[in-house]
């Protein structure tokens, strides 16, 4: 079983990006569950979706303690969450920034971690470009399926293709494929200096 | 048709499934996904000759499906926590009258302290109201309960209550399997009442009664909840034939042939046990679970049959009566009465507090060895308990407990993890 | 010049004319014989009940103009409790009764069950009508009650209105009148009764909700109850009558008295008769003979302790007051009559 923890919030398709990964899973032949942490959080504030994929049916109900991956949508709670606890050592790590592990300082924390498995995207960015809004969660699923492998960027269009119609669903479907392509290089670049 | 979407959204289409004709909602988290779904169905036109009201209250909501469901239409309604005690007076009198409406309850915890997440204190305060109550350990089981509820419902004349945990299952994401409509019209015929206010057989409905028969007519009640005892099962079949898929029953057995421990329990939590309980089965314990699907009726033969083999069964829900323990315990200790079993009573879960399989298999290696204690609140926090209650002996006026005590564990909001 | 009237030798009293000399189709439901009795004889109500009278003409009535396609709807109550000593029952209609306060919203199911029925060719239009005393109208049903108005839910609503709890013993409800004696509103104190400055005219706050018809009526003249309610169930969506009706138990009137003191709560301006569509009032029936408030207090054992050897005249000032006031707002003094 691979277990995903999405961290963001309240407004940036956390919840969302969550549900579509396992739609994206689903579309693959393979047992997903998607949910929030339920809380009563709002625009602005901290909030956590986890996604379970396996390939057999999944009975456990505990929120993800321990995650295979940590997908951060918005930098700025690496300050006010601890939002890398319970991840597995080599763990995947996707961060929506600008900036570089290092620049963010977590140096430390990713020593001797496998390189490849480290990815930034500047997904806001690549939302406002190909769908006009800052929503930065579709574009890091494309990212996602770059660095995890766990799902193919093809499950990733047909998830957005179930969640959005008409421009919004081509413009997601770019920016998930640019990111895609970006963390690609990312991780191509990281095992040629590895 | 698989199909990967939320549980409130697989309940919704399920419902519609089932052509109700008239459903009455008022919102109530976690319930609103469910009937914002079938709002935009019946408004879409999707869903056709259906009234979708939007009521005042609860107490509006189940008085509006007291009414239609009198005048014979396929009535439905959803609600939680707060909103089924808010109308709990229709609650006992919708089976008072034996009306059939089927209502989910997206079961959520009863404040104070106010509290929006999942626990069974809210169906479980209405275990003696006169209700069918089943509980779905799935999503997809909830969907599938929900058709079996309608003709569960219709058949005896009771209301039926679909209780599933809500945001754990109600929001969460899930493959679930939908039927077609040919397949639940083939399992569901049309609503027969066998009471209507007809005007050309003018009747009157809710006289009062007195002395003289109100035991018998409630009696009646009982009787017929007992008949439920048969026919659940009897449904499930028909359905398993329909649909092709084990769902509902009265109870379910889980690695229980030579268990010596047996934990007993409802809802989504049984999914965690089981994951447990297959751990702990590798590692040597001979441990087993059994999931009871329908509380009311109370399937005393069949718990008692389940258990007859094991040394001691452990009791664990998300529920608590406060100033003896447990709920669900106190009906399964009536089951085995005269068996000589060890039982534990475990609260665990209250008001989103997360169910573990850390803590699980802690608690049932200790259940193992007979070391539990009678009533066990599973993962409480004694320190923060024993502050307050320190407090309190010291001096009189210690202000609001919930409020001081939040301060102890200093959480500036309430987090699931 | 139109012709001259004709002597009309046939009058039986001041304002009323027999039946039997009018054309059919003015006659009174009443007085056909093909009446439905809806509530039937033999119900359990106290002699001189005002409640059982209004209810008897008013659902009659809907039955005569919904060529009887009508169900009621009944809040917990006197009319409930003394028509249905099960098995026995008076109501030769389909009749439910769920509970105290949510008339108006079982009223709601059914119309809707109807509406779908109907849509499905399963089913004839049959129509609804709630009914409920002041008590489950303007106190405990009063958010269902609401609730309906706003949603414009095709029930037609009637309050017999006694101004208190009479089922439970005469306890006071917010329709109780001011310095009325209750159970819970005892005549003793610095302010004998039931305060003044509190309690609501529900009809006022129907209008509020701007749905298509509200009305009120007495049982005094039951032929405008009639005309009301057949009025009232030509019309589609949500509507409301109030009617006045006397209890001789809590008000400590002669049996033989109700009639009167609903005419006296007319002729007073104590209670106004009026209707109003859409939020405006459109007719009032107009004071005959204006009377002081005392003549409608003074057989009243609710109110005697405001008579006696000194009579309480600053507050029968201020019930004559809120009566002006009446008058004032419904324009109820009829311009011949000034």
């Amino acid at each position: 079983m691979f277990q995903v923890r999405i961290h963001g919030r309240g407004g940036q398709g956390v919840v969302t990006a969550a549900e579509m990964l396992s739609i994206a899973a689903f579309e693959e032949g393979r047992h997903a569950q998607a949910f929030p942490s339920f809380g009563s959080e709002r625009t602005g504030a901290p909030v956590v979706a986890f996604c379970r994929i396996a390939d057999k049916e999944i009975r456990l109900r505990e929120p993800i303690m321990a995650p295979d991956a940590i997908i951060i949508q918005d930098p700025t709670l690496l300050h006010q969450v601890d939002v890398f606890a319970g991840l597995k050592k080599d763990g995947y790590i996707l961060i929506n920034t600008t900036k570089t592990f290092e620049q963010l300082g977590l140096g430390d924390f990713i020593r001797d971690w496998h390189p490849e498995r480290l990815c930034t995207v500047s997904a806001t960015e690549l939302s406002i470009k190909h769908v006009g809004r800052p929503v930065p969660n579709v574009p890091l699923l494309g990212g996602f399926a770059a660095v995890s492998g766990i799902i193919k960027l093809e499950s990733v269009a047909m998830a957005i293709r179930d969640k959005f119609s008409g421009k919004v669903a081509d413009g997601n479907i770019a920016a998930a494929t640019e990111a895609y392509n970006i963390v690609r290089g990312e991780m191509e670049e990281a095992l040629h200096h590895a | 048709m698989l199909k990967q979407c939320e549980g409130s959204h697989a309940v919704a289409e399920a419902v519609a499934l089932c052509r109700p004709e008239v459903i009455c909602a008022y919102p109530i988290s976690p319930q609103t996904h469910i009937v914002e779904g079938i709002g935009e169905m019946v408004k879409g036109g999707e869903l056709k000759d259906c009234e979708f009201i939007n009521v005042e209250s609860e107490f509006a909501a189940m008085s509006v499906a007291i009414g239609s469901s009198a005048t014979g239409a396929r009535t439905y309604t959803a609600t939680a926590s707060q909103g089924l005690l808010y109308m709990v007076e229709a609650v006992y009198n919708a089976s008072g009258l034996g009306l059939p409406i089927v209502m989910t309850v997206a079961n959520r915890a009863i404040g104070a302290p106010i509290n929006i997440w999942n626990d069974h204190s809210d169906s479980l305060s209405q275990r003696d109201c006169g209700w069918i109550q089943l509980f779905a350990e799935t999503n997809q089981e909830a969907l599938d309960l929900h058709i079996q509820a309608f003709k569960l419902a219709e058949e005896i004349s009771l209301p039926v209550m679909v209780c599933m945990d809500g945001f754990i299952l109600t929001h969460a994401y899930e493959r679930v399997d939908m039927p077609t409509q040919e397949q639940v019209d083939a399992f569901l015929p049309p609503y027969e009442p066998r009471q209507v206010l007809d005007v050309n057989e003018p009747v009157s409905i809710g006289a009062m009664v007195g002395p003289e028969a109100f035991m018998e007519v409630r009696y009646l009640a009982h009787a017929k909840q007992m008949q439920a005892l048969e026919l659940i099962p009897q449904l499930a079949q028909e359905f398993k034939t329909v649909f092709g898929r084990d769902s509902g029953g009265l109870i379910r057995t889980y690695r229980t042939e030579d268990a010596e421990t047996i934990v007993i329990a409802m809802g989504s939590v049984l999914g965690t046990i089981k994951d447990t309980v297959d751990e702990m089965r590798e590692a040597g314990h001979k441990i087993g679970v059994l999931g009871i699907t329908s509380f009311r009726p109370f399937p005393l033969v069949e718990v008692a049959a389940a258990l007859k083999h094991c040394k001691r069964f452990v009791v664990l829900e998300k529920s608590l009566a406060v100033g003896i323990g447990g709920i669900v315990a106190t009906n399964v200790r009536m089951a085995v009465t005269g068996m000589g079993l060890k039982g534990y009573t475990v609260v665990a879960g209250l008001g989103g507090r997360a169910i573990t399989m850390k803590s699980l298999t802690g608690l049932f290696e200790k259940a193992g060895r007979d070391e539990l204690d009678l009533v066990t609140f599973l993962d409480l926090d004694w320190k923060v308990v024993n502050k307050q209650l320190e407090r309190e002996r010291e001096k009189r006026r210690t202000g609001p407990a919930a409020e001081a005590m939040l301060r102890d564990i200093g959480a500036v909001a309430a987090r699931n993890y | 010049m139109s012709a001259l009237q004709t002597v009309k030798f046939y009058q039986t009293g001041t304002f009323t004319v027999g039946n039997r000399l009018l054309a059919p189709e003015e006659r009174s439901v009443q007085a056909n014989m093909q009446r439905t009795n809806s509530l039937n004889s033999g119900h359990r109500a106290c002699q001189g009940c005002g409640e059982a009278l209004g209810a008897r003409y008013a659902i009659d009535a809907a039955m005569n103009a919904t060529n009887r396609q009508l169900i009621a709807a009944n809040a917990t109550g006197c009319l409930e409790v003394f028509s249905t000593p099960y098995p026995e029952t008076s109501w030769q209609i389909p009749w439910i009764h769920s509970l105290f306060g949510n008339t108006a919203a079982v009223a709601t199911g059914i119309a809707a069950a109807i509406k779908v029925k109907q849509q499905k060719g399963q089913g004839q239009d049959v129509r609804v009508v709630a009914q409920g005393g002041d008590g489950g109208t303007t106190d405990i049903g009063f958010g269902c009650l609401s609730g309906m108005f706003e949603r414009n839910d095709d029930v037609l609503y009637i309050c017999y209105d006694n101004g208190g709890y009479m089922n439970t013993g005469v306890q006071r409800s917010s329709a109780t009148p001011s310095a009325a004696r209750t159970a819970t509103t005892m005549p003793i104190g610095p302010e004998p009764g039931n305060p003044f400055g509190q309690g609501k005219f529900v009809p006022a706050i129907a209008m509020a909700h701007e749905i298509p018809y509200v009305a009120t009526a007495t049982v005094a003249d039951l032929r405008d109850l009639e005309n009301k309610v057949t009025h009232a169930m030509s019309i589609r969506g949500a509507r409301y009558i109030h009617i006045l009706v006397p209890c001789p138990l809590g008000w400590g009137t002669a049996s033989h008295d109700t009639i009167r003191m609903a005419r006296l709560a007319k002729e007073t301006g104590i209670f106004p008769v009026f209707e109003a569509e859409y939020g405006e009032v459109k007719s009032a029936l107009a004071i005959r003979r204006p009377l002081p408030v005392e003549d409608y207090l003074k057989p009243q054992k609710r109110f005697a302790h405001l008579f006696g050897k000194n009579p309480a005249v600053d507050t029968i000032a201020r019930i004559q007051a809120q009566a002006d006031k009446n008058i004032r707002r419904y324009g109820l003094l009829a311009k011949e009559a000034s």
